[in-house]
């Protein structure tokens, strides 16, 4: 393999050199649940709050300025590193279930006098069975609270979006489809182009949750072409508590607020408000300031290392680990068998070879504390999609930038191992 | 090293092959438990005789953790009196909310000794606790 120099990679991660108690090395296979950070992010942290930190917009000092560039500077740098035209467009949430509400409650909502954000009885969502439930809960609470209808798109047996219907499902009755760009369990990359022809025709504006997808490819949303997308810093080497929400100027200016508070505003009354344009419309409060700066330096990090080159390494890992996975017997990978549009996301379940079914909880839990392994065992926050497969949970590994065939071929030992136990 | 003596042959044994699992007529209660961070659950019904636990009778899906605690649970109070029953039970409970560091009185709890280890890992000793519970539950219904 090359392409990509994993072990100087690996270096820039503190935690992957740390040893786990009773010697065990760490072997990190949880990153699609959230990624470790690099020394450069912690540091560029570090230093803001050891040297530069004070709020940004609103306070007129030599602080200030400087924690208001950085802040804004971040923003740029992430505006660059999606392709967004402007950056305006690129509103900094505290998440990307943030950052979804923030779209789904302009859906509906009686502040919202633009006819393509109108939802009530007789209108339809249009969602999909594999979706986190980051993309599923607030369309459920918009349909509730507007009186529009539900519906999803189902998912074929080997894990891809069931667009049979797509005719049906879309029609003029659709305000919005939201889907992932990457699903969080089956790992698929979905196939964009046919459901935003078919809500372009329709005229329903179109919602990517791109949170599996940002941290491992380029993307670029001109290119993409869609309305929105939502995605979160901390699955992309960056801290938590800071998310993304692009949407397009033209849409942002016709939403009204989501949350009210400090900045957001222009002119406050005591009986209404005016209000900032976005992106300050939509940030209400002091935002997660150093954290935005950390994602800045994380955007920073990955663009040097190079997204082109990061998907090709995953994509390498993933062949790897679905070939070596595949050899174990009572192995069933949840999701497509093959690399063609799939990400580094692998989740399956684990009989005995005498047939027995292994509960995810006990293999997640004597990979832990046998071998160091981590992965995540449950249901994925897509407890639907698991419903859809008649199980109640999966183990789940997701590979990322730093993660090395060695550490595929452990977890694999340490699956052989578990079967022995349980055998 | 750990975790595999949480893994105790009796547990696995249990996990295995399950006692008295299935549910069956005729109950004084029945209950189903959940337990929402991991998604295990139970159905579990008593029939309770004059003061002595006729059958345990239940249904679940988990980890081997919550599956074998319910059928050791069956074998401990099936046949057994209430009273001494819900003794076993806070016994068992006592030792799971322990940490680790509680010394289980074997002369009470029985083949349950062996869940001793998974008192050390916080996030199991719902699973546990889950059936237990629920018979608990199930008892206070029934009378």
């Amino acid at each position: 393999m090359d392409g990509l120099d994993v072990e100087r990679i690996r270096k820039d991660f503190p935690v992957l050199s740390r040893e786990l108690p009773g010697g065990r090395p760490l072997i990190y296979l949880d990153s699609g649940n959230s990624s470790q950070k690099p020394v450069q992010v912690i540091e560029a942290m570090r230093d803001h709050l050891s040297m530069h930190y004070s709020n940004v917009g609103r306070a007129h000092h030599a602080l200030g300025a400087e924690s208001t560039e950085a802040y804004e500077n971040a923003r740029d740098k992430i505006a660059a590193f999606i392709g967004a035209p402007s950056r305006d467009e690129v509103i900094f949430t505290k998440n990307a279930s943030e950052a979804i509400n923030l779209v789904a409650y302009a859906f509906g909502n009686p502040l919202n006098t633009d006819e393509r954000f109108r939802l009530g009885p007789g209108d339809e969502i249009v969602i999909t069975e594999m979706e986190h439930h980051s993309n599923i809960v607030p369309w459920q609470f918009a349909a509730q609270r507007s009186g529009a209808t539900l519906r999803w798109f189902g998912v074929t047996d080997e894990g891809r979006l069931d667009l049979s219907n797509l005719d049906e499902l879309v029609n003029e009755r659709t305000k919005v489809v939201a889907f992932a760009h990457q699903s969080n369990v089956l790992g698929t990359v979905n196939s964009i182009s046919p459901i935003l022809a078919r809500a372009r025709q329709v005229g329903a504006l179109v919602l990517l949750d791109s949170s599996q997808a940002v941290p491992h490819k380029p993307v670029d949303v001109a290119e993409l072409g869609v309305d929105f997308i939502a995605f979160t810093g901390h699955k992309m080497v960056g801290p938590s508590g800071i998310g993304v929400l692009w949407g397009k100027a033209e849409l942002l200016d016709a939403m009204p607020p989501f949350l009210g508070g400090g900045e957001m505003i222009e002119a406050v009354w005591m009986d209404r408000s005016t209000f900032a344009p976005a992106p300050h419309k939509f940030e209400a409060g002091t935002p997660p300031i150093v954290e935005a700066i950390g994602l800045g330096v994380a955007v920073d990090y990955l663009t040097d290392v190079g997204m082109p080159a990061i998907k090709e390494w995953e994509h390498q890992l993933t062949g790897y680990a679905l070939q070596a996975l595949s050899e174990i017997s009572g192995l069933r990978v949840i999701g497509p068998r093959s690399v063609v549009s799939r990400g580094g996301t692998v989740s399956f379940t684990l009989k005995t070879p005498g047939g027995f079914d292994i509960h995810p909880h006990d293999v997640g839990q004597i990979l832990d504390d046998v071998f160091g392994i981590a992965v995540r065992v449950g249901h994925h926050c897509a407890r639907p999609l698991h419903l859809r497969f008649g199980i109640p949970a999966t183990t789940r590994a997701s590979l990322y930038l730093y993660n090395t065939t060695d550490e595929i071929d452990a977890l694999v030992r340490g699956l052989h191992h578990v079967q022995k136990v349980f055998g | 090293m750990i975790a595999e003596s949480m893994y105790q042959e009796l547990i696995l044994e249990h996990y295995k092959h399950p006692q008295g699992r299935g549910l069956r007529e005729p109950y004084d209660a029945e209950v189903h438990h959940v337990n929402p961070t991991c998604g295990d659950e139970i159905t579990l019904r008593v029939k309770v005789e004059s003061g002595k636990v006729a059958d345990v009778s239940y249904e679940g899906q988990g980890c081997s953790i919550s599956q074998a605690a319910a059928s050791v649970l069956h074998e401990l109070a099936a046949g057994s009196t209430v009273v001494d029953s819900l003794a076993v039970v806070d016994e068992f409970t006592r030792l799971m909310q322990g940490r680790g560091t509680v010394q289980a009185d074997e002369e009470v709890l029985g083949d349950a000794v062996a869940f001793a280890g998974v008192a050390k890992f916080p996030a199991r000793v719902k699973c546990a606790l889950l059936a237990w519970m629920a018979y608990k539950d199930a008892v206070v219904r029934s009378s």
